[in-house]
């Protein structure tokens, strides 16, 4: 069915391509540097961590720009193959692992975004954490999450993927924790760790079962482990596998990246995961770490394709999944009092966008949605925390301790009202175009109703970022920010443990190296090293979205050319491979025509499922656009109703009307999902445990001990009388008084210390083996 | 040859392990130092299982680990409940069971 392969141009390589490898090394070894002589540094450590992630920026962009070469020099439709490099890690038992990296438009992506958003949020902690008691170990953790997060995207096999992946979650555990003197930080720390680790168990199981089905198809047909990524991606299109395996498979996979990126019902951590300083929730906990489990999915997306069934006719696992987690996480927004808390939930919900496009066969959209979501995410989180540092009293409570505050912040305002637009979707701006694409891409592979659910979610998004700005920068100063400190800010921690006692609350930075602001009065802009970061993050919040500008044209889609991998059936030099890959051309017809997650491709194998893309039409633009404004005006006029003028009719409506009411509680119970899992799950195992174990021991144990104490005393009675009495006393008050003695010689060595008996037990170990060499020589 | 090595390090491990299990009167740096003998015991294994071209080894040496693991968690839980009934945890103190 192909034409004759013609043999197509060379592909370009270049250095930084070829030592992509080197941007997580470097920051992993800017750890070891911080750990052990960052306290001697003159900036403790801090000017390390900055250099690492410069010189990993310098590297992942070079990497970008040869990438951006390589594919410009490439054929129309031919398959853009990967920089690959690898090298044995370790072998056991007649298998190779090997360490490498993969590299490719999807990496270049990630990794740029990952290395510049940690630059810039090292240079804003630099001011944020000035004097903090552990600013050192801060640095160290912060580098080398980087290093982990580069690693994992940077991974040629799934064995590195996991190294990388579990890294990021310890780094997030010390992070959430890095004020554990008070107590709920350390809960949250702990919470988000077992949380993230639930889901973690999928990812093991999906790579090994991978592993045991694909191994032996990837190492006769291409020479790679069945742990490497791209072997992997060709054997999920080659129409080998067994359909239930790969299910299975992608269903632990997916599992994982529930658990990573905090989809329902594993998305509980991630609010919580806001206890940590807010450099932490804007690096980790919106754009960078969160996206690792979308990341997880798009990397490996020929496993999900085919073992999901991805733009089949029915609904996927991985649609549900997201569409539940965009609506449930949008209005659990509007309840929240917590600044930090409803950025946490909105990155629950846009990650709930980005796994609905990759459900719905989206790709690129939802990797565009990445590259923009770091951006103006990243910005609101650091606009948030420039507000706490220079304003509010490290308060992040909006209602108690904000508002009015657009004169005295005007960089911080005009930073976060871009962000804003940017995460509603507003035309100009960088959200518009990867969000409206998953939209619209999901409505154009035929799922109507999970782009009304996303509609929905567009609307949701616009009015609750509406009542967070009004609260934060309109009306009335109140609380902290006008002025009044110290007790109100204790008076949020009393508030909230009114809701909910398990509640971690985030609301507070309180690092002690902050007493000196009491000398400031009153709110004000922060410092070039907060504002410069935020500026930086802005312009790209505005910019950023015009990497893949659908609607001016096909010539504006770079990321669709540069990132998403071509369809095309690549015939590979057997079976020595990957040599020179060259490609037969996708079809002679034209776009659109590939085989590959189709049919089973012929004489070549496919490394990418062919996809569609949804027309641009301004008119469903235009209609989603009017959902945003709708949100966004509805939202303002109640907001000003209810928290500018005090309206009456709505003051106090959530005590006064029933549904509202408990709406309002099941919002603020996070739909009892806490509870669920604290009471009902861990309850439910360690009870029952627990009575099983005692019924063993009354019933079984005792039973049989009862039974043997009765006949045995049955025999004594007869033993005690004829024997026992006559004969045996004798003996026994003899030999009694001979134990006395050798029981008094040896009672010192019962000294009742632990050490005397160790040495005491190595002794005779040591003369014990002494004796086995001499028998056995 | 390599072998040797490695056994020869897996030697000075069990050594420093003993003589920390012997000579230390802090529970946790006891516990650690059992954590030395258990590794020493591994990279036995594991020198062997390379020599011998076997993954055996190596699925005792997980096998171990695991185990070690379970072990220095009830030990550490040991090791704080000793602190909080008594606020010290030197092992001197504790000779309770004396003959």
């Amino acid at each position: 069915m192909f034409a004759a392969s013609e043999v197509l141009s060379p592909l370009r390589d270049g250095w930084f391509l070829q030592n992509a490898w080197l941007a997580p090394v470097i920051p992993t070894i800017g750890f070891a540097l911080i750990i052990l002589f960052g306290k001697r540094l003159p900036k403790k450590g801090s000017e390390v961590g900055v250099l690492s992630m410069l010189a990993s920026l310098v590297l992942a962009s070079g990497a970008a720009w040869q990438w951006i070469q390589r594919v410009g020099g490439a054929g129309e439709e031919q398959f853009v193959s990967p920089v690959i490099r690898t090298w044995t890690w370790w072998q056991s038992g007649g298998m190779e692992f090997t360490i490498g990296q993969h590299v490719d438009g999807l990496t270049v992506v990630v990794l740029f975004v990952v290395a510049f958003i940690s630059t810039l949020v090292q240079v804003y902690s630099l001011e944020y954490l000035r004097g903090d008691r552990r600013y050192t170990h801060f640095f160290a953790a912060l580098t080398l999450f980087s290093a982990g997060m580069l690693a994992m995207v940077i991974a040629e096999d799934m064995i590195l993927f996991l190294l990388g992946w579990e890294i990021m979650g310890l780094c997030s555990f010390m992070l959430i924790g890095h004020w554990w003197e008070d107590g709920a930080n350390s809960r949250a720390a702990l919470k988000a760790f077992f949380t993230v680790r639930t889901g973690d168990v999928g990812l093991l199981v999906g790579i090994s079962i991978l592993f045991f089905a694909a191994n032996e198809w990837t190492t006769t047909n291409l020479g790679l482990s069945g742990f490497s990524i791209r072997g992997l991606s060709a054997w999920a299109l080659s129409g080998e596998p067994n359909s239930t395996v790969i299910l299975v498979a992608a269903v632990a996979l997916f599992i994982a990246a529930i658990g990573k990126s905090g989809q329902f019902p594993l998305h509980t951590w991630l609010p919580d995961a806001m206890a940590g300083p807010t450099p932490v929730s804007s690096l980790l906990h919106s754009s960078t770490m969160v996206v690792a489990g979308v990341f997880l999915v798009a990397r490996l997306y020929p496993v999900f394709f085919t073992g999901l069934d991805i733009l089949g006719p029915s609904s996927n696992i991985i649609m549900i999944i997201a569409a539940i987690t965009i609506v449930i996480a949008a209005a659990l927004a509007f309840v929240q009092t917590d600044i930090k808390r409803v950025l946490a939930y909105s990155t629950v919900s846009q990650l709930g966008y980005m796994m609905l496009g990759l459900g719905a066969g989206a790709w690129l959209p939802a990797v565009f949605h990445i590259f923009t979501h770091a951006f103006f995410k990243a910005c609101l989180f650091l606009s948030a925390g420039s507000i706490s540092h220079s304003a509010s009293h490290h308060s992040f409570d909006m209602k108690k301790d904000m508002g009015g505050l657009r004169k005295h912040m005007p960089i911080t305002f005009a930073a976060w009202t871009v962000s804003t637009l940017a995460l509603c979707g507003v035309f100009p701006f960088s959200g518009f175009f990867s969000k409206d694409e998953i939209i619209d891409n999901v409505g154009g592979n035929g799922y109507t109703f999970f782009m009304v659910v996303g509609l929905g979610g567009a609307f949701l998004t616009a009015a609750y970022m509406t009542r967070a700005t009004y609260l934060t920068f309109f009306g009335e100063p109140r609380g902290a920010s006008a002025g009044e400190h110290g007790e109100s800010s204790h008076g949020t921690h009393s508030a909230h443990d009114g809701h909910d006692a398990h509640d971690a609350h985030a609301v507070h930075d309180s690092h002690d190296a902050h007493d000196s602001h009491d000398a400031h009065a009153g709110p004000h802009e922060s410092g070039i090293l907060i504002t410069a970061p935020l500026a930086i993050l802005a312009a790209l919040a505005i910019f950023s979205g015009l990497f893949n500008a659908t609607p001016f044209g096909e010539s504006w889609e770079y990321m669709k050319k540069w990132t998403e991998p071509r369809a095309a059936v690549v015939v590979e030099s057997y079976p020595g491979g990957p040599g020179e890959a060259f490609v037969v051309p996708a079809a002679e017809s034209g776009y659109g025509e590939s085989p590959c997650g189709k049919e089973t491709p012929k004489d070549g194998v496919c490394y990418a499922p062919q996809l569609n893309h949804a027309k641009f039409k301004w008119s469903k633009a235009l209609l989603s656009l009017a959902i945003v404004f709708a949100g966004i005006a509805i939202s303002w006029v109640l907001s000003a109703a209810l928290y500018g003028r005090r309206d009456p009719r709505l003051v106090g409506l959530t005590q006064r009307n029933a549904v509202a009411r408990s709406g309002y509680q099941l919002l603020i119970n996070k739909y009892y999902l806490d509870h669920l899992y604290e009471r009902g799950v861990v309850s439910a195992i360690v009870g029952p445990l627990a009575r099983g174990a005692y019924w063993f021991n009354q019933q079984v144990l005792d039973g049989i001990l009862h039974g043997v104490a009765r006949v045995s005393r049955a025999v004594a009675q007869v033993v005690y009388r004829d024997i026992d009495q006559r004969l045996v006393d004798g003996a026994v008050n003899a030999s009694a008084d001979v134990t006395k003695a050798a029981g008094t010689t040896v009672q010192p060595i019962q000294s009742g210390r632990v050490g005397h008996y160790g040495a005491l037990l190595f002794a005779t170990a040591a003369v014990a083996a002494l004796v086995f060499v001499i028998l056995n020589t | 040859m390599l072998t040797s090595q490695f056994l020869l390090l897996g030697a000075i491990l069990f050594c420093i392990g003993v003589y920390g299990v012997i000579a230390r009167k802090n529970a946790v740096l006891v516990l650690m130092s059992i954590e030395l003998i258990l590794n020493s015991v591994n990279i036995n294994l594991l020198a062997f299982a390379l020599r011998n071209g076997s993954a055996d080894g190596h699925t005792f040496a997980l096998y171990i680990i695991a185990v070690a693991a379970a072990e220095v968690g009830v030990g550490l839980a040991m090791v704080l409940l000793i602190y909080r009934n008594r606020r010290s945890i030197g092992l001197d103190e504790l000779s309770e069971m004396r003959g």
